[in-house]
């Protein structure tokens, strides 16, 4: 619908909306995240669901202790390689849609652990992250701030087409292959599916 | 239609049957709802992981089928006596020297009580962990 004729609609009391609106609006606000810290990133995460910063203002305060029922994995904290097939079978076992935050510096990229032979360096190498925050760790602000990120792009799927989400497309997986412990690394040590190393570019 | 009232039907049980179909109804419509919508828009994606029974990202090993010895319900019931005993004998001790001689005395029927229990499940070689 046109968004003068839209605007004008309204100023008249008729108050007009799409599927698609509305199926966005829904969720957007009910986005119920996964209880599920690994490290410190995650005392900041609990601080954000709690009255002084309050995510419930967002719909979001619905902690869940189980996958099945959750739509939100943040990513709170350093992921280990011994604990990288659990998070991403976590994920896998959520139900669509699902969405990742990958929080803190550890979560996206290994942060100051990355030199260490344990350390993940991010988990966007297994899953599909929809929001990055960096810091060390992050602000509840910042996680909140993520969070009305997210909200955004929830708002802007589109129901049909081709540049639908992946939880509308039935050609898309699901579940991401869990990596399992090889001799000397995680195998593979990333799903090139959601991953490619960055190509370095020199100029000059 | 009644005379008297014209809201209640002649027949009592028409509000009955009357009620049973919205019931079934207002429980049914929302699920053939989300079929719906599952079918026109959002495909089911069942998988290995996703129809996995444990949920706490572990891979579940062995058999949920486990047998426990029951010896292990006795050694599970004097360990709670005698925790719960300890919680006793703190206020116990941190009163002892204000304490009158019936408080104590009944202290320690208390005690000898457990201790007999104690006893007999020892003589009984439910200690020994074959």
């Amino acid at each position: 619908m046109d968004e003068g004729l839209r605007s004008e609609l309204q100023k008249q009391g008729i108050f007009t909306t799409t599927l698609e609106e509305v199926y966005n609006w829904g969720r957007k606000n009910s986005v119920w995240p996964l209880s599920f810290g690994l490290a410190c990133c995650a005392i900041e995460m609990i601080a954000t669901s709690m009255a002084r910063y309050d995510l419930a203002r967002f719909g979001a305060e619905v902690f869940r202790p189980s996958p099945r029922q959750a739509d939100l994995m943040i990513v709170a904290g350093t992921v280990t390689k011994k604990m990288a097939p659990q998070v991403v079978r976590l994920f896998n076992q959520m139900p669509e849609p699902k969405y990742v935050i990958a929080m803190g510096a550890c979560a996206i990229s290994g942060g100051p652990f990355k030199q260490g032979y344990n350390v993940l360096k991010g988990i966007d190498r297994y899953i599909p992250v929809d929001v990055h925050i960096p810091g060390c760790p992050p602000r509840p602000e910042a996680l909140i701030h993520a969070f009305m990120t997210l909200q955004k792009k929830i708002d802007e799927q589109k129901l049909t087409g081709s540049s639908r989400p992946r939880h509308l497309n039935a050609d898309m997986p699901s579940e991401f292959p869990v990596p399992q412990f090889g001799d000397h690394d995680l195998v593979p040590s990333s799903n090139p599916e959601v991953w490619q190393a960055p190509s370095l570019i020199r100029h000059g | 239609m009644n005379p008297d009232n014209p809201y209640v039907p002649d027949n009592p049980y028409l509000l009955i049957a009357v009620f049973a179909v919205a019931s079934t109804l207002f429980a049914v419509v929302p699920l053939l709802l989300a079929r719906l919508w599952a079918k026109t828009f959002s495909p089911q994606k069942p998988g290995p992981d996703k129809n996995a029974i444990y949920e706490c990202g572990l891979e579940s090993k062995g058999d949920a089928w486990v047998q426990f010895r029951s010896e292990y319900y006795l050694y599970g019931i004097i360990f709670l006596i005698f925790d719960v005993e300890t919680i006793f004998l703190l206020p116990f001790a941190v009163a002892f020297t204000g304490l009158s001689v019936g408080a104590f005395a009944a202290m320690m029927i208390f005690l000898l009580l457990l201790v007999e229990g104690l006893v007999w499940a020892w003589q009984k070689g439910v200690l020994t962990w074959k």
